[in-house]
């Protein structure tokens, strides 16, 4: 049993000085060190999480004063927590007088200081997953990485659920190759299932203990609720319009507000309307992820020097970095799940003991089932993580590159230590072997590259770079995550002079989405960093923007749907409510009343069939299903159900899909041929349109080509772009797109086609969870024809105009444009 | 799949342009076909590109010369020209030629058989081996239209490759970008028909001086499509 004994005098007069005590789960995790074990701390914010990772570390540095070698490495997926981290420590470190040095390595370490850092470890050193890859690449790791005792990794529960950590959980198992004394501390916010997590910290082996998992109990019960709003959110929309005045006052009667969105769009509309109502001149600010990077930093210098009242946010400040003494968070939209909830909450009033305050504003009736189900959730200490990854075979492909460059390795071995990782304790020996043969020479079957391998086997069986340009590329395309194309916006009116285009170079504001700026035509308004702006073209990989004149409306709508789908385990509990009328009482009343309706006129979703509503409107007939899984989900089965009523002769012409559900349309009466027997729908959602028919739609599919463009440069198959390189991101894609074609057409079963297809199961298609629910509803599909639309159905309804792609859909478009073109020259 | 079988292009209607004297028909698998010469031009064929890749350690899928390959077989299946031209870049580099496979050497040999060959001559390959067969010359005339790699002076009317156009047209907030024709009054450049071979857009400053009495992109599909400037779009 641990007792404040086991902390050195020095510690134990530090706590003291600050008035502190030292904290149960901080000697836990103290003792689990001491006795060589990994440790898993599952901690809501505020408690100290930080701190307790570290302090064994120090403990045992301050132990050991002439101590000379990397000691701890702490891994953040965040540059700026790191530094942040760093800074923190340093306080400890400083007033007790302790013999550490502590150092951060991200990418803006000057080359000077990374080499010195090679030469010369600090004791512990703070980065990233990234650099950790590049670190133990380097032809010295296994000298650098010899005396390291501990890792401690921050976030975990973030970190996991993306291929960021099945390169970090690949990079670990290199680390216990190089250092087989290492102890790992993970650091995590509370999670369902913590064995599952604690999972990534040891090699999955026989023999290898499982490590403690040592939890801290919620602090106290957040006060949260939903923002009462005079007027009622409205059926459709991501505005939250509605609320803006209720969000003012709040923000008004606190200290500093978090006002968390969850798009950039959605950021720059809150911001703007806020400020339209700010008679009081209040200090909101603006924080995105588009942001030109030192309009961030001001925004966080300013927070942290209490001299704002609110700053609207997304994601961006999710992740722990104490930015302030925030004592509001206002979450705008639907939280899209409990866990997502929980950290963003947490953002207020960092300290434990007291209770955080917080506010959900639903922007539209469905959003409100969801916001209570959220905070019914909370109130439980219910969570959502998501399931446990299969490491994506592309991130091998990148390791296995970066294996070789440290030095020799031999197949066997190698393979086994992979799989000691947990997301690939799965992992074939046929995958594995393709991965390395993909790495060597490309992989492909009928014809290869052996003369241009990058790795080659040896003699001695080994496998080793074929040439030192090898490891150049391979730190050159290190990491996994893949940009988007993003245009910066340049404010700056053109000039036309002599039938040039003239630029005068005015201030850069951040960056757009390529996709987003395609969009505009010349003269279009609309919303970047706080300001509407005029579109004024495209120059040499720049927006050009102007200002307009104030009172000017942004033209383009800047919402572009929510980036988190809906968590299943929110969809359960939300699909549970809409099935039990004695629960409405707590939903608003225009809300309880809208279901009333949806009951009286068609019938309500009961949790475990799916109801399918058929009726016609406006010449066109409608099919209508609530599965609730998740706009990705009901993309990918709107895709598929309209393939198959085409097959079926009931001419669909397209479909819109949201988080909730999905309606297709067409010119042939569904509901009729379901009613005459003519069209089964236990047929139409036969879970074996996951097979051929999900291949078909693939092979033409923008969102799988985009998949596989993600996975081709993960895996180093094409080169990544920097900035200053000629091509722009377009570009790329549309030759990736070529390599995509020729390569499903010669060799379908690929690896990277098998890494891609895998990714688009649980990424941008959700195939998996489209699947599951397929299976769960099959047998239970209930039909309600209707004579006109349902009271549930307008919600999704209302989405019509925004997409409509299927099949042919091109070919109809430039048929359509030529018309067009007839048109006009006919006139 | 069989790969000389399967491959997927387009049978759908051609189009029949006029340039000079010269009378085209445009096919919208990419190729133009005379039929007054019974003769069929290809461009940019860019064959073993991909290998010219793996030689930077960049392992492209080494099927580009077969899929390319293809489409020439179905466009000489539809039309049985009496000669083939290769409007220049038709292999990628100076040793593309000696790395085709046996089987895309042989497919080739099939398809000069029985027909006149011409390599133009491009940037890429200005010497095409003598074991690549056919005959080779910088340029050829017919009646009063010049067919050539690259766009010569605007003096005569000329068919010509190199640049590798590709239009993006938006309509109703979508938008598709495609391989097409740039046909205009006095030349028409043809769009690469390489499997790997990407596309310059037609509204790139490139192409400017080449149409200055405006341009019209035969977009490539399962037929060709029309589209006029206005609903051209830059990348």
């Amino acid at each position: 049993m641990p007792t404040a004994a086991a902390l050195p005098p020095a510690f134990t007069a530090w706590f003291a000085g600050r008035g502190w005590h030292v904290r149960r789960h901080q000697l836990d995790l103290l003792a689990s060190a001491r006795a060589g074990r990994s440790a898993l701390l599952v901690a809501p914010t505020g408690a100290g999480k930080t701190l307790a990772g570290f302090l064994p570390s120090l403990v045992e540095l301050a132990q050991a004063p002439d101590r000379a070698g990397l000691h701890t490495l702490y891994i953040s997926p965040l540059k700026a927590l790191a530094v942040d981290i760093a800074r923190n420590l340093e306080a400890p470190v400083t007033e007790m007088g302790l013999p550490v040095k502590i150092e951060t390595r991200t990418g803006d370490t000057p080359a000077h200081k990374r080499a010195r850092q090679i030469a010369r470890p600090p004791h512990i050193l703070l980065t990233t997953p990234e650099q950790l890859a590049l670190l133990l690449a380097h032809r010295e790791a296994e000298t650098f990485f010899a005396s390291l005792r501990r890792v401690v990794l921050d976030e975990l529960h973030a970190l996991v659920t993306s291929k960021r950590g099945d390169l970090l959980s690949l990079g670990l198992m290199r680390l216990f190759a190089l250092a087989p004394q290492v102890t790992t501390v993970g650091l995590s916010a509370t999670v369902r299932e913590p064995e599952v997590l604690a999972r990534y910290l040891v090699p999955q082996r026989a023999g290898v203990a499982a490590p403690d998992i040592i939890t801290v109990k919620e602090g106290a019960r957040p006060h949260i609720g939903i923002l009462e709003s005079r007027l009622a959110p409205p059926l459709a929309g991501h505005t939250a319009l509605h609320a803006m005045e209720e969000i003012y006052r709040a923000i008004r009667d606190h200290r500093l507000s978090l006002v968390f969105v969850n798009t950039r769009m959605q950021a720059e509309f809150v911001f703007q309307e806020l400020w339209r109502l700010n008679d009081d001149g209040l200090a909101i600010a603006l924080h995105h992820g588009s942001l030109d990077a030192g309009q961030r930093r001001r925004v966080e210098a300013a927070m942290a020097e209490g001299r704002l009242k609110a700053v609207v946010c997304t994601s961006t400040l999710d992740l722990g970095i104490d930015w302030g003494d925030v004592d509001l968070v206002i979450n705008v939209g639907a939280p899209k799940g409990a866990s997502r909830l929980m950290q963003r909450i947490g953002r207020a009033n960092h300290r434990l003991d007291e209770p955080s305050k917080a506010f959900l504003v639903p922007a539209n009736r469905f959003e409100v089932l969801e916001c209570r189900a959220a905070l019914d959730a909370v109130a439980e200490a219910a969570q959502d993580t998501p399931d446990a990854r299969t490491g994506a075979l592309e991130v091998l492909a990148q390791h296995v590159l970066g294996r070789a460059c440290a030095g020799p390795f031999d197949a066997d071995a190698f393979y086994e230590e992979v799989r000691g990782a947990a997301p690939y304790a799965g992992l074939s020996r046929r995958d594995f072997d393709d991965v390395v043969a993909f790495v060597a020479t490309g992989g492909y079957a009928l014809r290869s590259y052996e003369r241009f391998a990058r790795i080659v086997r040896g003699k001695d069986g080994l496998w080793r770079v074929a040439n030192p340009r090898v490891a150049q590329q391979y730190r050159l395309n290190v990491g996994t995550i893949v940009e988007e194309p993003m245009l910066r916006v340049r404010l700056a009116r053109p000039r036309r002079a002599g039938g040039m285009t003239v630029v005068r170079g005015g201030r850069v504001l951040g960056e757009v989405e390529e996709y987003f700026a395609e969009g505009l035509t010349p003269g279009d308004t609309f919303v970047f960093a706080g300001e509407v702006l005029r579109f004024e073209g495209i120059h040499e990989n720049e927006v050009i923007a102007s200002r307009t004149a104030a009172g000017t409306d942004p033209k383009v709508p800047s919402y572009a749907g929510g980036k988190f789908p809906l968590s299943s385990f929110l969809a359960s509990r939300v699909r549970h409510m809409i099935a039990n009328p004695d629960d409405w009482h707590r939903l608003p009343k225009p809300v309880a009343n809208w279901l009333m309706a949806q009951k009286m006129k068609s019938r309500l979703p009961r949790p475990g069939e799916l109801l399918v509503e058929t009726f016609p409107r406006g010449g066109r007939y409608y099919l209508v299903t609530y599965p609730f899984e998740g706009r990705l989900a009901h993309q990918t089965l709107g895709m598929l159900l309209t393939r198959r009523l085409e097959r079926a002769r009931l001419r669909p012409l397209g479909f819109v899909a949201n988080d909730y559900g999905l309606a297709a349309w067409g010119t042939a009466d569904i509901g009729l041929a379901v009613t005459q027997g003519r069209l089964s729908l236990a047929d139409l959602f036969a879970p074996d349109m996951l097979g051929d028919d999900l291949e078909d739609w693939l092979a033409e599919s923008a969102l799988m080509k985009r998949t596989f463009r993600h996975c081709a440069i993960i895996a180093g198959m094409i080169e990544r772009r920097f900035p200053g390189q000629e091509k722009t991101g377009r570009q790329v894609t549309m030759s990736t797109d070529l390599v995509y074609d020729v390569l499903r057409r010669h060799e379908p079963d690929h690896v990277l086609l098998r890494a891609a297809r895998a990714d688009a199961a649980t990424g941008l298609l959700d195939v998996r969870r489209l699947g599951d629910m397929l299976v769960r509803v099959a047998g239970r599909i209930v039909h309600a024809p209707l004579d006109h639309l349902s009271p549930l159905s307008v919600a999704v309804m209302l989405e019509i105009g925004r997409e409509m792609v299927y099949g042919e859909a091109a070919e109809h478009m430039l048929a359509e444009a030529e018309a067009a073109m007839m048109e006009e020259a006919m006139r | 799949m069989n790969a000389m079988g399967g491959e997927a292009i387009p049978a759908g209607e051609a189009q029949v342009l006029r340039l000079g004297r010269l009378d085209l028909v445009a096919d919208p698998a990419g190729a133009l076909f005379i039929p007054d010469e019974g003769m069929l031009v290809v461009a940019d064929l860019h064959l073993e590109k991909a290998s010219s890749f793996a030689g930077r350690g960049v392992f492209l899928p080494p099927y580009d010369t077969r899929a390319t390959l293809a489409v020439v077989a179905r466009l000489v299946a539809r039309y049985a020209p009496r000669a083939v031209v290769a409007l220049g870049d038709s292999f990628h580099d100076a040793g593309a030629h000696a790395r085709l496979e046996v089987r895309d050497r042989e497919a080739l040999a099939a398809l000069q058989s029985g027909r006149d060959w011409l390599w133009v001559t491009g940037n890429h390959d200005p010497e095409v081996p003598r074991a690549a067969g056919g005959e080779r010359a910088a340029e050829l005339r017919l009646a009063d239209v010049v067919l050539r790699h690259a766009p010569g002076d605007n003096g005569t009317a000329e068919i010509v490759g190199h640049l590798h156009p590709a239009a993006r047209v938006r309509l109703t907030g979508r938008s598709v970008r495609r391989r097409c024709f740039a046909a205009g009054a006095r030349r028409i450049v043809m769009p690469a028909l390489g499997a790997l071979t990407g596309g310059l857009n037609l509204r790139d400053a490139a192409f400017r001086p080449l149409f200055p009495d405006g341009v019209t992109a035969l977009v490539l599909g399962q037929r060709l499509y029309a589209i006029g400037w206005p609903l051209l779009l830059p990348d």
